[in-house]
């Protein structure tokens, strides 16, 4: 059941978030609620998605027992705030970030990670 | 890269203010822009519960934001948000604002009501740790700190009500603020007070964040005796206030020395056709409810404008 209110694709499954990542080369995932520090994230990823055609946009409701794929992902040690947003590159975690972003600071990794 | 339509209003900032003002020009027929730097719903949309929004039952500020969203483009009223502006050119018959990426856009009127933001410490650490120890939302981030120590600074109502908050999960919560009392209400401070998990430390301010990977230490300073000391923690939630988010228009609009965007009880700013709502205003009370009617107001005095 989805849980999070969004227009993004959204992963139930950690096994439908590990098919996906090997099967696009570039994808963002956001884990979070719907929250204040993670609603924003969402907004700018739903604008992102309409630019961006060699990415794929997605987000994974934190609580879900299934988001343990982003929890407990060695490049989260440590995170102490929502959203955990994670960026994969050929099925492998490319970078990873703790807490809101702004759009600046998103297209950055996008750039340095996925291209412009 | 110039749009070549002239819209009635352009609406800087998509807050409660911004997005009242868009509803009520919208609705007016007058063909109306909301350019939006940030997520719609502004600081509003930070706020985990709104339970004095009138007409409204308890309800959460993304959700709230989300309705106002809705129902100014039900009125035709159009709205761009994650971008940046450039430049202001807010004088003459038309105005423009200019972003970032090329585009240009023009009014016969614009609303300013860029909004704040929470206020940072401005120490060395900040940055490195936020969101490794270092947040703005107990709400959010407040089970990450379950069974641990951590501090809370400020002496606002939002500082005591998040530190009340956070004693669910942490073990202790320590609020360390800068003068000898707090600038809460009394119900505020005395919840604060009775709770056994929550200490204080008066007339202190913090001087740097430390840590290796995460957040671990902090070094503040007793203001009256200048003595440093250093505190073992496992997380710092900061409440001290908000900024308003006008640095690009200074020397453009009058501001006052907080930066505040000065105005008439017509929301008229210092240039003509050009009009400021909402927390970025110079006002004493920042509400939901204050940016609202801030909004309204602004937005029936550029009709009135655009009549004339």
């Amino acid at each position: 059941m989805k849980m999070l209110s969004t227009s993004l694709h959204e992963f139930e499954t950690a096994a439908e978030l590990e098919k996906y990542i090997i099967e696009n080369e570039n994808v963002m995932v956001c884990g979070g609620r719907m929250g204040p520090m993670c609603i924003p994230v969402y907004d700018l990823m739903e604008e992102l998605e309409e630019d961006r055609s060699n990415i794929k946009f997605a987000v994974m409701a934190f609580d879900s027992p299934e988001a343990g794929i982003i929890r407990n992902d060695p490049a989260c040690r440590g995170f102490m705030g929502l959203p955990f947003t994670m960026y994969y590159k050929n099925g492998k975690v490319a970078h990873a970030t703790s807490s809101i972003q702004n759009m600046q600071q998103v297209t950055t990794v996008l750039d340095e990670h996925f291209g412009a | 890269m110039t749009n070549e339509e002239i819209f009635d209003v352009i609406i800087v900032g998509g807050g409660p203010a911004g997005l009242s003002a868009g509803i009520y020009s919208s609705r007016a027929k007058l063909s109306t822009l909301i350019l939006n730097e940030g997520a719609i719903g502004g600081q509003m949309v930070l706020t985990e519960e709104v339970a004095n929004y009138p007409g409204v039952e308890t309800t959460k500020g993304y959700l709230l934001a989300n309705i106002m969203k809705n129902q100014a483009k039900s009125f035709g009223c159009k709205i761009k948000s994650n971008l940046k502006i450039k430049s202001y050119e807010l004088e003459g018959e038309i105005k423009h604002v200019v972003l970032e990426d090329g585009r240009e856009f023009s009014g016969r009127c614009v609303i300013l009501s860029p909004g704040g933001r929470p206020r940072p410490v401005g120490i060395p650490g900040e940055e490195e740790f936020k969101g490794i120890g270092i947040s703005y939302c107990a709400t959010c981030d407040g089970d990450f700190f379950t069974g641990k120590e951590v501090i809370v600074v400020g002496g606002g109502n939002s500082a005591l009500e998040e530190a009340v908050a956070l004693t669910q999960y942490a073990e202790k919560v320590t609020i360390v603020h800068q003068f000898d009392h707090f600038q809460a209400f009394q119900h505020a401070i005395d919840q604060a007070q009775e709770n056994p998990k929550i200490e204080f430390i008066m007339e202190s301010e913090l001087r740097s964040f430390k840590g290796d990977g995460v957040l671990q230490e902090v070094t503040m300073e007793h203001l009256p005796t200048g003595k440093m000391s250093s505190m073992k923690i496992d997380g710092v939630f900061i409440f001290i206030g908000y900024i308003p988010n006008t640095g690009d228009l200074d020397g453009i609009v009058k501001l006052n020395e907080r930066g505040e965007i000065v105005v008439d009880e017509s929301m008229q700013t210092s240039l003509p056709g050009i009009f400021a709502a909402g927390d970025s205003n110079v006002k004493k009370y920042r509400q939901v409810t204050t940016a609202v009617a801030d909004g309204t107001i602004a937005s029936l005095a550029a009709a009135e404008y655009l009549r004339s």
